[in-house]
């Protein structure tokens, strides 16, 4: 039997069979919406593939009923792990009234939800990541000790409010954790032509933070970093920089063709280092799953798709004219 | 009644609101410790410490970003662009962020944030401490661009622009901070945002005009009086979303408008409000409608008879009025 990694850092077996059913479960939903975008029935994809175990590991190593996160468009592990429900998402995915998200007015993977803490996001990059900071900044003045977890691309950490945002959360030592979830391509650009440094977390002693990189296929890994940068915003050391690095398996969207770009082998190659393959390895080999089980709960997790995709499908869409609504507050 | 500068009227509105929620708070480069490069925020940090009254990094759109985070939570941030000049960086945050966040999210987040920038010429402040911004935000629905003329407006508009639940861009004419002055009431009260104002009633001529230009027009107009011209005078004070059925009523009332901006004259506010009267008054007008404004040129230069060149006065306006009344 391989070694338990997860007891010490204070997971319980439930604790991590629950990180895997999230991250398959993302996974799943992510398939399902490229099988209805391709049928038509769905204008949109962007995806999380590649990229649950950073996603999950995080948000498990946060507060989930009172922290903050502000996520990006490809975090669906998060926000899955955060309390959004697959009807939730395939109502996103569907543009439909009931999208907690938006109503059925922005593209998918715009993620939003009050009740869960999980900030409204634009497409825009790295606009999020200033408000984490400000949210963070308001918890402390309201004396709430909160964490607010906000993530983005390599990509993103080359906009300007990246830097604005991680050098306001340095001066000012607010408990912000950006987490930069590096899938090596901002759309089709490498990250040898996105970085001159090393590594993203490289970056972080500009910033008077504590910075580290981490394998963002390994959820244990993840949670250990994150829950590390909670421990140091709660204490008063200010904000973290952690970097997940993993691969974006799918082409940057539904509208893109990733084979103009990289190579079938280099994707290949990716796949075998895939989250969701090596974690459900990890739970095999301590004796937590095996094929029944994951049999059993790849069941449950067709079921629920199927149930959201059937009701997100069936669900009306929001009157034309109510586009013009809530402008401004009514 | 005090009379108080138009400066003073802002500080004293800010100071009001902090009392009154202790979730108003203020950030901004040098808003703390130095008050402000105008003092318009001097002595808040000695009454409400730095936690609330925060001098931020050199950094607009964090500036921005941060305050549309915390008025995510819940807080009600008053943040300072210390020139409108400045306030580009942080566009995307305003007009992406700011102004889509209730929209986007279907109700569910709002952004209750007040915005304050200083803007406006003839302090010899050359090309970037001089612009008038307000028609770049001018069509973003979401966003309130508010722009008093007035200490007594100043109060009870920033008072309503920090209770408003919903982003607000509070801009004040940095020439008008020491140069206005006026009655100001000690209590509390606020004006409607949205709403435009008579600033005078008359007969002749129609002037719709908002800012520093208001008290030119004043002045222009009162020398027309003696000439037996009357000149009717809206302040738009909100010039984002216009008061439309304002606009109609002060046009239709004389049939000769006049439309003045410090800002370039094309693509300005004004163009908006001529056009809303084009579309409602036609039978109603007696002459062309007039605009006045600043040349097309990228901005306001420093050396003196340039910028005057640039700047309306009261002369320019006085000229044209007298023009309208004789067509």
């Amino acid at each position: 039997m391989a070694k338990n990694r997860h007891q010490k850092l204070g997971l319980s077996d439930e604790a991590v069979l629950e990180m895997y059913e999230t991250m398959l479960l993302a996974r799943k939903i992510d398939e399902r919406m490229w099988l209805l975008n391709r049928a038509g029935k769905i204008p949109f994809v962007i995806s999380c593939q590649g990229q649950e175990a950073a996603q999950v590991g995080a948000a498990f190593a946060l507060d989930r009923d009172k922290d903050y996160i502000a996520p990006y468009y490809r975090d669906m592990g998060m926000v899955l792990a955060f309390g959004m429900t697959a009807k939730d998402l395939m109502l996103s995915g569907f543009a439909k009234a009931e999208d907690p998200n938006s109503g059925g007015r922005q593209m998918p993977g715009h993620f939003g939800q009050k009740k869960n803490r999980i900030m409204t996001q634009s497409s825009p990059v790295t606009t999020q990541v200033a408000h984490a900071v400000g949210a963070a900044l308001a918890g402390r003045m309201k004396g709430d000790n909160i964490t607010c977890l906000t993530t983005f691309g390599e990509g993103s950490s080359n906009q300007g409010d990246f830097h604005e945002s991680a050098n306001f959360a340095g001066v000012h030592k607010l408990p912000v954790i950006f987490m930069c979830e590096n899938n090596k391509y901002a759309i089709s650009v490498p990250v040898s032509k996105q970085l001159a440094c090393e590594k993203v977390s490289d970056r972080a002693i500009g910033y008077g933070m504590f910075g580290k990189t981490v394998d963002g296929n390994d959820p244990l890994a993840v949670f250990e970093a994150v829950n590390e940068a909670v421990e140091r915003g709660r204490k008063g050391e200010g904000p973290s920089l952690i970097e997940t690095v993993s691969y974006r398996l799918t082409p940057h969207s539904s509208d893109d063709d990733d084979r103009a770009y990289r190579s079938r082998e280099e994707v290949e190659e990716a796949k075998k280092k895939d989250g969701v393959l090596t974690f459900a390895a990890y739970l095999k080999e301590v004796g937590l799953l095996d094929d029944e089980k994951e049999k059993e709960l790849n069941k449950k997790i067709a079921d629920i798709i199927n149930e959201a995709t059937d009701y997100a499908e069936s669900a009306p869409y929001a009157e034309p004219e109510s586009a013009l609504k809530y402008v401004y507050e009514e | 009644m005090a009379v108080m500068s138009y400066i003073d009227a802002v500080t004293l509105a800010l100071k009001e609101e902090m009392a009154r929620d202790e979730n108003v708070f203020v950030l901004g480069e040098d808003v703390g410790v130095r008050g402000g490069v105008f003092r318009a925020t001097a002595g808040l940090i000695e009454e409400y410490g730095e936690h609330r009254v925060i001098d931020t990094p050199l950094t607009e759109s964090a500036i921005a970003g941060v305050g549309i985070g915390a008025a995510l939570y819940g807080m009600r941030p008053v943040v300072e662009m210390q020139f409108a000049d400045f306030i580009l960086p942080a566009v995307n945050q305003i007009i992406s962020e700011a102004a889509k966040i209730r929209y986007r999210s279907n109700n569910d987040w709002s952004v209750p944030m007040t915005i304050r920038a200083p803007y406006g010429g003839g302090v010899h402040g050359a090309l970037y401490h001089s612009q008038s911004i307000e028609a770049i935000f001018s069509n973003v629905p979401g966003l309130k661009v508010v722009m008093p003329s007035t200490p007594y407006d100043v109060k009870g508009l920033l008072k309503a622009s920090i209770r408003d639940n919903d982003p607000v861009l509070f801009l004040e004419h940095k020439r008008a901070y020491r140069l206005i002055k006026g009655e100001v009431p000690e209590d509390d009260y606020t004006l409607p945002i949205g709403k435009a104002d008579t600033k005078r009633d008359g007969d002749d001529v129609t002037v719709i005009t908002y800012g520093l230009a208001v008290h030119f027009a004043l002045q222009a107009a009162e020398k027309l009086e003696r000439e037996g011209i009357s000149t009717h005078i809206l302040d738009l004070r909100t010039v984002y979303p216009l008061d439309q059925k304002a606009i109609i009523e002060a046009a239709s009332k004389t049939g000769k408008v006049l439309l003045v901006t410090e800002d370039n004259k094309e693509g300005s506010i004004i163009g908006e409000v001529s056009a809303i009267i084009a579309e409602n008054c036609l039978f109603d007008l007696d002459a062309p409608i007039r605009r006045l404004a600043g040349p097309d040129i990228p901005a306001m230069p420093y050396s003196p008879p340039m910028e005057k060149f640039f700047m309306i006065n009261p002369e320019k306006i006085e000229h044209a009025i007298r023009e309208l009344a004789e067509f």
